[in-house]
């Protein structure tokens, strides 16, 4: 990558990055994707925030309508509950709101701690070799023999219910996918010439580690990042669905949807308000990450840019 | 030196499938409660809760307890259910075939729906019918599985009553009502399976008409159906074939969550049931199953890639 200084510009160490946001933006419908998670994301954090700092001053404003003070199960999208309102009289909007909260959060902690663990393995594995190797590698693949939702029901079972638990079991659950992808571009990085020429320099392993190979790592496991987001909401929405991840009284999408789906002919709106939620989340992750592919892939980039 | 491949991916196996086993004690082991408390119930004294805790060898170290359970599943015993008055093997076995049957039909709907529509976006890339199949996989592969089911069921079997909602009915008792039960979860599974092998199908077309043999058999002046019957579609879709089978683990995922819509009497519903419950054997036999199927699909299908491309099995 180095050989591509020759344009005489001096920050030439993110060029992969640069280069990968350049076929990015060209991407219109990884763009949308980009605008959609950003919403959800914004959604997310604000209510994150009035839920930590305002004593959730904003979202109990959306929920007791001035329309309509009193709670009537079952009622339609009106001005007053847009979304309507479920089973106990709840208002849906601010319930689905509080659920972009919860949704993010999982989501984007435990691919980041997988993320984290599963490419410094990785890395490691990838450029020391030998006996660390076969053993880390060894432990991916009995990790990858599990089908990823039945391992994270077992460690929920195991931990708990709850919001930190499920957090915990994804991210032990997406950690063999970033280790491996991490480990084989690491192998083939370490043998790239800058690699070599740090050896000679006499760097010592963390600092070429650290700041050769982890870097030009990175654009492949950002791609893998923002697919496996997408796979971690509907993983989050899957085990609230089945009630095995975070409890009521706190709201989530999955959670919503089972509760709305004894009423789909009569108040179908109690579980299709998150269901489209969880859709338009997920969808907006896989733009992103098909973007994002194609931006690395200079062969498919010129193929399918549409 | 086939011999040679399939021998060490045998042997491969061995210590995942190991290694698969202590996972799962591990975790169930880990889990908060007392399983004899649970069974016993709060009003047990103490000498009832240590009796019973002998008898089910719960004072013994932790490998042992391990050495004993991999020693009973080697012979076929997976243990008692706490909650069910049953082995767990007998429980296991009244439940895996509808998962397998429910497995396999989506696999079918997912093979006999993507196939076709990745070849059609390879070969017409860049038109409309291109667009509509890459977005039509973009959808399949972000609706929550659960969520269509429920639309399925909304509209399929209560507006319009066309299909019933589920029921398991075993296929050797009656073929075409177990078809018919089992056609709306297999499509709420194969929607998103057959959206991730349309992807791969179209891709893999694309690079294979791209090669230099589809070149070189154009200029020799074949027509195109030929050189796309005889050449590219076949090299296509073996990688189609690695990926079916390595999205198996996909696939066992989906049911856990469809089987519950649908309340399909599979291993996912067991398994769900036995969370409910904290029935830990029945929950450490099930995932136990569960993974060393999906385990030997890999290898079956790694064997078969090797079979179908000896290049692999050289390397």
């Amino acid at each position: 990558m180095s050989s591509e200084n020759a344009s005489g510009q001096r920050d030439a160490r993110p060029t992969g990055l640069q280069r990968t946001w350049r076929g990015f933006r060209s991407h219109r419908l990884a763009l949308a994707g980009l605008v959609v998670v950003s919403v959800v994301t914004i959604v997310g954090l604000v209510t994150y925030i009035d839920d930590t700092l305002l004593k959730n001053t904003l979202i109990t404003s959306i929920y007791y309508s001035p329309f309509e003070p009193r709670f009537v199960p079952l009622q339609g999208p009106s001005v007053a509950h847009p979304f309507g309102t479920d089973t106990l009289g709840r208002d849906v909007l601010a319930r689905t709101i509080y659920g972009a909260k919860v949704s993010i959060q999982v989501a984007l902690t435990a691919v980041l701690v997988a993320a984290t663990i599963g490419s410094l393995l990785g890395v490691l594995a990838g450029y020391a070799g030998g006996y660390t190797e076969t053993v880390l590698m060894r432990a991916v693949d009995v990790m990858l023999g599990f089908p990823a939702l039945v391992l994270a029901i077992g460690l929920v079972a195991a931990l708990g219910f709850s919001l930190t638990n499920v957090i915990i079991a994804l991210g032990i659950v997406y950690v063999p996918q970033f280790a491996r992808i991490a480990r084989s571009t690491a192998l083939s990085v370490s043998n790239e010439e800058y690699v070599d020429a740090a050896k000679a320099m006499g760097y010592s392993t963390p600092h070429i580690v650290f700041r050769e190979v982890l870097p030009n790592c990175l654009s492949p496991l950002l791609v893998q990042a923002s697919l496996l987001m997408a796979f971690a909401i509907i993983a989050e929405a899957s085990l609230s669905f089945l009630g095995l991840g975070v409890q009521p009284p706190t709201p989530t999408w999955g959670q919503m949807v089972s509760d709305g789906s004894g009423y789909l002919t009569s108040a179908p709106w109690i579980s299709l308000f998150p269901g489209s939620a969880i859709f338009v989340t997920v969808l907006g992750f896989n733009l992103i990450g098909d973007g994002l592919r194609d931006a690395l892939d200079p062969r498919e980039n010129a193929e399918r840019r549409f | 030196m086939r011999f040679r491949y399939v021998a060490i991916r045998f042997l491969q196996t061995v210590p995942v499938l190991f290694g698969v086993s202590v996972v799962v004690f591990i975790i169930i082991h880990s889990a908060p409660g007392d399983p004899v408390v649970n069974m016993l119930g709060i009003e047990a004294t103490d000498e009832n809760i240590a009796e019973l805790r002998a008898a089910y060898g719960l004072n013994d170290p932790l490998y042992i307890q391990y050495f004993n359970w991999l020693t009973g599943i080697l012979q076929g015993n997976l243990g008692q259910s706490l909650t069910r008055n049953r082995s767990v093997t007998a429980l296991i076995a009244s439940r895996l075939p509808a998962t397998l049957f429910l497995a396999a039909a989506s696999m079918a709907i997912a093979i006999v729906i993507a196939i076709p529509a990745g070849i059609v976006s390879a070969v017409k890339k860049g038109t409309t019918s291109d667009y509509t199949v890459t977005i039509g996989a973009l959808t399949g592969v972000s609706i929550p599985n659960f969520w269509l089911g429920l639309v399925l069921i909304l509209v399929f079997a209560r507006t319009f009553s066309v299909f019933p909602s589920g029921n398991y009915i075993s296929p050797t008792e009656d073929p075409a009502a177990a078809l018919r039960h089992v056609l709306l979860p297999a499509v709420t599974i194969g929607t998103a399976f057959a959206a991730l092998l349309a992807r791969q199908t179209r891709s893999s077309m694309l690079d294979n008409l791209n090669q230099e043999y589809v070149k070189m058999a154009k200029s020799k002046g074949l027509s195109s159906r030929k050189i796309f019957i005889r050449h590219a579609l076949k090299q296509a879709l073996l990688p189609v074939i690695t990926v079916a089978g390595l999205q198996f683990g996909y696939l066992l995922s989906a049911t856990v969550v469809v089987e519950q819509v649908f309340a399909w009497p599979g291993m996912g519903r067991l398994i769900w049931s036995s969370v409910q419950q904290q029935d830990y054997p029945t929950v450490q036999g099930a995932v136990l199953i569960v993974a060393t199927l999906f385990v030997l699909v890999n290898l079956i299908v790694d064997l078969t890639y090797s079979y179908l491309d000896p290049r692999v099995s050289a390397s």
